[in-house]
């Protein structure tokens, strides 16, 4: 699909950030997955910064209801589309907020159900539309306005929830991971959760210029990081099983952390190099767990 | 046909000749034999609905939200806890103009637990936008069910209804309900016709926020939507006497109100009572009636005004209480009744399932004679100590 054929499913005119990586997210999931789509959101910056009444940038039909239920609201949808004999695609839409926490009982309950709908969580890493606050996706250290680092803290305590692997492990038929730095890997996933019975999940990193402190130019730059030091690994599992890994020449953690506000504490006055070994072991976790190392030849 | 039976499994008869497409339940007692009977129906193609077994409440509500604003018509039930768990999703439907309709089988909100029957829970969303319809006995719940749907889908309302009927004293009673055809179930409520629905082939956005210069437009709308209830219920009543002979008309209903001196006015099962003791005392020579409440939202704030305008004293048989105030119901007639001289007496009565005999209404009719009101009826002594 072209440019300005994508714009009439989620147009231009509103209210993101600039270089927000939701914003294109967006777009990017309405092109792979056409205008036979119903989207459910939940409440969070894409619900706000898409549709304030009287306007709308959603040229899909397009419903949000509450902050936790959109897996509940989409079940419901994908009840009546069946009785009533519809095909259309149903694509719950939900930040991590409300998909790791307040979200997780719907999320949980729709999957293990086994409705046939894809939910896409754009993961930006904490509660953004409120002002930053940590999610159970905040990373390890990031420094947040509910987990900030101080004088006897070091930011967020504890590791990203592996959400991907708990939906694989509701017997999902689709995960997978992906990054806006990577739209075409994105698209293509999409297109296969859509097109695949039963429900399917998406994770894709959405790094967010406001909340992480980068300016907007580089978001996709980030984003490219994070895959490049293993922080971030792109994959799909089909049936419980991974049969796709994004492989990487793996840069140092710090390329990643450096350039962004929420880890400056990591680098001031001087290198933090007992927590940055730990978030490296993170990232060294990581490439073992799914082999993402290229080695090049000597 | 008359027919011997429970009254959760009457009213899901007649549930399930509404025709839902999309049901989604959960299990609370004193709910559950509603959906189980659904359940067994769908499992036997005796009706042919999706029916969806959530996690939650939340997630019940959620569903038919969904499922209704993508143009099938939905049903859920539930009751208390149940009923606070959805409260976000109540606000949502009725603000979202989505025609959902629930049975609420009345029970007591915790803390303490209690699975017995008072009217606190379906009360206390009085201003969740729902339309709230009160049953006396099963016939009246299965009769109200068919007039929900009819009512809340009119385009000129677009809101959700409670169906309300009391816990154990309704839901587990049998009794004989005059159960109709699916014929003339038919001939009364036509299929679901959306005003709006989710359509790939003409696309909407549904549930977008407001600012400050839209927000107050919204809930004046609402507003007027359940205003206009307050005519279209009498006629969807009056079209279901026209079929079937029982007569729904009326926002509420007087018994021997002409020539009372006390009125009692109250709503749901003890409506049953409150009519035999009503008999004992007008044989004794008393002159006493009774205002029922059937449709507690919309307030039938004229019709009550009407009715009571020639009684001596109002006795108002609350079974809640806004905690730190009143009896909901009787700060509702106290309103109505503004500017006139009849005294209003509140009586909080029969909470957490306790009984209420005949001799009980004798003694609140004795107490508003005394000019005593405005209190718990029957409290254990301990208490005033």
């Amino acid at each position: 699909m072209n440019d300005e054929a994508a714009c009439v499913l989620f147009d231009s005119g509103h209210r993101a950030c600039g270089g927000c990586a939701a914003a294109m997210a967006a777009r990017l999931i309405l092109d792979a997955a056409g205008k036979d789509t119903i989207v459910v959101s939940s409440t969070g910056c894409m619900e706000v910064f898409s549709t304030p009444y009287p306007e709308t940038a959603w040229g899909v039909p397009w419903i949000h209801s509450l902050f936790e239920n959109n897996s509940a609201v989409a079940s419901g949808v994908v009840a009546s589309l069946k009785k009533q004999g519809r095909k259309e695609k149903v694509i719950a839409l939900g930040g991590d907020g409300a998909t790791f926490d307040i979200g997780m009982l719907c999320l949980s309950g729709a999957f293990e159900r086994g409705h046939d709908f894809t939910y896409i969580c754009y993961d930006n890493e904490a509660y953004m539309n409120t002002g930053i606050q940590r999610s159970g996706a905040t990373p390890y250290d990031a420094s947040t306005t509910t987990s900030p680092a101080g004088s006897c803290s070091f930011g967020n305590s504890r590791p990203k929830k592996d959400l991907p692997m708990i939906l694989a492990a509701h017997g999902a038929p689709y995960v997978a991971t992906a990054s806006i730095a990577y739209p075409p890997d994105f698209k293509k996933k999409v297109e296969k959760a859509v097109n695949t019975p039963g429900p399917c999940y998406i994770q894709v990193h959405a790094p967010c210029c406001t909340g992480w402190g980068f300016e907007g130019e580089k978001t996709v730059a980030i984003g490219k990081l994070a895959i490049e030091t293993g922080l971030w690994v792109n994959y799909e599992m089909e049936n419980g099983v991974v049969t796709k890994v994004k492989k990487v020449v793996r840069k140092p953690v710090d390329d990643y952390l450096v350039g962004q506000k929420r880890f400056r504490h990591l680098f001031k006055p001087k290198r933090n190099d007992a927590e940055i070994a730990k978030i490296q072991a993170l990232a060294d976790r990581n490439a073992v767990k799914f082999g993402i190392d290229i080695t090049l030849k000597k | 046909m008359l027919e011997i039976t429970e009254g959760s499994l009457a009213v899901a008869e007649a549930v399930g000749k509404c025709r839902p497409q999309v049901i989604a339940a959960y299990p609370i007692t004193p709910q559950t034999h509603i959906v189980e009977a659904l359940a067994e129906m769908v499992a036997n193609c005796e009706i042919d609905a999706e029916y969806i077994t959530v996690e939650s409440e939340f997630s019940a509500l959620s569903a038919c939200l969904g499922a209704s604003a993508a143009g099938s018509r939905v049903y859920s039930a539930t009751t208390s806890q149940g009923l606070a768990l959805m409260f976000e999703v109540c606000f949502n439907c009725a603000g979202m103009r989505l025609p959902v309709v629930m049975s609420i089988v009345n029970r007591a909100m915790g803390a303490p637990l209690s699975i017995w029957n008072d009217q606190q829970d379906s009360v206390s969303l009085r201003d969740s936008g729902w339309l709230q319809l009160y049953a006396e006995d099963n016939q009246e719940a299965t009769d109200l069910h068919y007039l929900a749907y009819k009512v809340s889908e009119d385009h000129r309302i677009l809101l959700p209804s409670f169906v309300c009927f009391d816990g154990f004293i309704l839901s587990h009673t049998y009794e004989p309900v005059d159960t109709i055809s699916q014929e003339q179930a038919d001939s009364y409520l036509p299929p679901f016709k959306p005003f709006q629905r989710l359509d790939a082939a003409d696309p909407i956005s549904f549930g977008l926020f407001a600012a400050p210069d839209y927000y107050t437009e919204f809930r004046y709308e609402i507003d007027q939507a359940a205003k206009r209830a307050l005519s279209v219920i009498p006629k969807a009543g009056k079209e279901f006497a026209e079929l079937f002979g029982r007569d729904y008309s009326g926002l509420v209903e007087g018994y021997r109100l002409e020539d009372a001196d006390c009125a009692l006015v109250a709503m749901g099962s003890i409506c049953g009572t409150v009519k035999d003791a009503i008999d004992e005392m007008r044989d004794a020579g008393k002159k006493v009636g009774l205002l029922k409440i059937r449709t507690f939202r919309p307030f039938p704030s004229d019709e009550v005004k009407k009715a009571l305008s020639g009684v001596g004293r109002v006795a108002v048989l609350d079974k809640n209480i806004s905690l730190g105030s009143k009896g909901a119901m009787a700060l509702e007639v106290r309103d109505a009744l503004y500017g006139s001289q009849i005294p209003v007496y509140d009586y909080i009565i029969a909470l957490g399932g306790r009984d209420v005999r005949k001799k009980d209404i004798a003694r609140v009719v004795s107490l508003a004679e005394e000019g005593k009101g405005d209190l718990f009826y029957g409290l254990r002594e301990e208490v005033l100590q």
